[in-house]
C-alpha cells in the first residue's frame, strides 16, 4: 500500500492493516520464480525446437521461421486454454505461463469462451481482448517509444 | 421485538419446516457432500451460460425446500432471496419461475443470513404464514463478474477464496417440528481499509466480530451460550484474525465452538486456497450440513454469522477499499 493511501486511513485501520499484514500468509515467491523459469524455459526451449524444426525441414530460414512457430504456440495455448488445462499451468507456473506469448492467446482465448454465451457479435468479438487490449496498447506504445529513441541515436549518429 | 440496538428477539419462534442445500461438482467432492439434497455433476447444470447454472441451482433448492416442508406453493406468502450477480438476477428469474410475492435482497455473501432474518421478522410480525428464504452463488459465474475468464491462467495468491457453486433454501412458518429462529442481529458496514478482492477474509473479519459483539451485547449473553458458533466465509486466513480481534476486544470464544462455513465445506487437499466463500458457502453448509446435525440433536444453539463484501468490480478498479458487512441469525432446536 503506497503512503498516500495509507494518510487516509484511521488509526483503527492502521492498526488492522497492520494485524492482517502479520497474519497474511505469504506468497513463496521464490518458490514461485523458479517455478516461473522453469516453465517459461521450457516453453521457450518448445519454441526453439519449433524454429529449428522449421529450419531444417521446411523451407525457412531464421526470420521467416518465426512466424510459423508462433502459430503453432498460439494454436497449442488456445487448445489447451479450452480443454481447461491452461489455467491450471498457470496457478503453478504463474508468469512462466503468462509472459511468454501463449499467455497472450490464454487471454483472448479465455475471453472469447467465457462471453460466447453473450453471443458472437457483442460478447466472443466485443470481450475478446478484454484482457490482451492492454498489452496491444501498452506494447504498441512502448515499441513507438522505444524506436523513436533508436532512431534519435542513428540519427545524431551513435549506434 | 427490538432488543438492544440493533437485534430482534422472534417471541413466536418461527420455525423451519424445510431446508434444502444444492451443490456443483467440486462441493460433491467437498467434506460435506453427504449434508447436500441434489449434487450437479456439471458445473453448467446443462444450461448453455453460467449464470443460467446459478438460477438452475437456486430453482432445484426453493423446489427441493417446498416439497420437503409439505406445503403447497400457493400458501407460501413470500420469497425472499439474494445472490452476487449483477442486479441480483439468479434470484429474480428463480422468482419468475416460483411465482411467489417476492423481495429481493443484496447483502453480498450475507444475503443467505439477511433474508432468513428478514423472514423470520416477516413470521413473527404476523405479516405471512409461510415464507421460503434463499441465497446462492455459482463459481464461474462470479469469477465472470468478479476477477478474470475462467479459463484465464492468472496465478491466485494463498488468501484467494474459491466461491462455492451451491445454493440453499429454507421454508419458515408459524408453527410445527423443527428447528426455530429466536434472534438476529443486522450488522453495520464496517470498512478496516483493505483494498485486496484476493483477500476477502481479512476485508470481513472485522465485520463479522463487530456483528458477534453486537449480538452478546444487545442480548446479554456470551458464548458459552452457543453449542457452535459459525462466520460465512471468511476462510483461514479471516477465521485468524477474526480470532485474534475477538482475543483483542476481550470476548472470550472458546476455539472448539467458533468455525467458518468456508472451512467446513471443502476436503484439505482440494486447491481452494484460504477457503470457501459465496452466498451458496453459509446458505449449504447451514441448510444442509448445520440443520442436520441439529435435526439429529448434535448442536442445540447455533449462531450463524453470514459475512459479505460489499464491493462490485468497478469499485476496486478505482481503488476503493471493501466495506463488509455481517447479518447473524440464532437458530435453536
Amino acid at each position: 500500500m503506497s503512503n498516500m493511501k495509507k494518510k487516509r486511513l484511521t488509526a483503527t485501520q492502521l492498526e488492522y492493516d497492520q494485524l492482517q499484514k502479520s497474519m497474511e500468509p505469504k506468497r513463496p515467491i521464490l518458490k514461485n520464480c523458479l517455478k516461473a523459469f522453469l516453465v517459461g524455459g521450457i516453453i521457450c526451449t518448445i519454441a526453439q525446437c519449433l524454429q529449428l524444426f522449421f529450419i531444417t525441414y521446411f523451407n525457412f530460414n531464421e526470420k521467416t521461421a518465426v512466424s510459423p512457430t508462433t502459430i503453432v504456440l498460439i494454436f497449442v495455448s488456445a487448445l489447451l486454454t479450452g480443454f481447461g488445462i491452461y489455467d491450471h499451468i498457470g496457478q503453478w507456473a504463474g508468469a512462466g505461463s503468462a509472459v511468454p506469448i501463449t499467455g497472450f492467446a490464454n487471454s483472448i482465448a479465455s475471453a472469447s469462451i467465457e462471453h460466447k454465451s453473450e453471443g458472437f457479435v457483442l460478447g466472443v468479438a466485443g470481450n475478446m481482448f478484454q484482457l490482451a487490449g492492454a498489452i496491444i496498447v501498452y506494447g504498441v506504445f512502448s515499441a513507438f517509444i522505444v524506436s523513436t529513441i533508436k532512431l534519435t541515436i542513428n540519427w545524431l549518429g551513435g549506434m | 421485538m427490538l432488543k438492544g440496538h440493533q437485534s430482534w428477539i422472534f417471541n413466536s419462534k418461527p420455525t423451519i419446516l424445510a431446508s434444502a442445500a444444492v451443490g456443483g461438482p467440486f462441493e460433491a467432492e467437498g467434506a460435506l457432500a453427504e449434508d447436500f439434497d441434489i449434487l450437479h455433476e456439471d458445473l453448467w447444470l446443462g444450461q448453455d451460460s453460467y449464470e443460467k447454472a446459478e438460477k438452475v441451482l437456486l430453482e432445484h433448492a426453493c423446489e427441493r425446500a417446498i416439497k420437503k416442508s409439505n406445503i403447497k406453493k400457493e400458501d407460501i406468502n413470500f420469497f425472499i432471496s439474494g445472490d452476487l450477480m449483477n442486479q441480483i438476477i439468479s434470484s429474480s428469474f428463480t422468482a419468475r419461475t416460483l411465482g411467489i410475492p417476492f423481495l429481493g435482497i443484496f447483502g453480498a455473501c450475507s444475503s443467505s443470513m439477511e433474508s432468513l432474518s428478514i423472514a423470520a421478522q416477516l413470521i413473527e410480525s404476523k405479516s405471512a404464514k409461510y415464507v421460503i428464504a434463499s441465497a446462492s452463488s455459482h463459481n464461474a459465474a462470479a469469477e465472470k463478474q468478479f476477477r478474470y475468464p475462467t479459463e484465464y491462467g492468472g496465478q491466485k495468491p494463498p488468501t484467494a477464496q474459491w466461491t462455492v457453486t451451491g445454493a440453499g433454501a429454507v421454508v419458515l412458518g408459524e408453527h410445527g417440528d423443527g428447528p426455530k429462529i429466536t434472534s438476529a442481529t443486522i450488522g453495520r458496514v464496517i470498512d478496516m481499509g483493505v483494498s485486496d478482492p484476493f483477500n476477502m477474509g481479512a476485508a470481513m473479519a472485522p465485520a463479522a466480530v463487530d456483528t458477534i459483539e453486537a449480538h452478546f451485547r444487545d442480548l446479554n449473553i456470551d458464548a458459552s451460550y452457543y453449542d457452535l458458533i459459525a462466520t460465512g466465509d471468511l476462510g483461514k486466513v479471516g477465521h485468524e484474525l477474526a480470532n485474534s480481534l475477538l482475543k483483542k476486544h476481550g470476548i472470550e470464544m472458546p476455539l472448539d465452538i467458533f468455525t467458518d462455513c468456508g472451512l467446513l465445506i471443502y476436503k484439505k487437499d482440494q486447491p481452494v486456497f484460504s477457503g470457501g466463500s459465496g452466498c451458496g458457502c453459509s446458505a449449504t453448509v447451514t441448510y444442509g450440513h448445520f440443520l442436520n446435525r441439529m435435526r439429529r440433536g448434535e448442536l442445540k444453539k447455533i449462531l450463524i454469522v453470514a459475512t459479505g463484501a460489499l464491493m462490485s468490480p468497478i469499485s476496486y478498479q478505482q481503488k476503493e477499499s471493501i466495506p463488509c458487512i455481517a447479518h447473524a441469525v440464532s437458530i435453536e432446536m
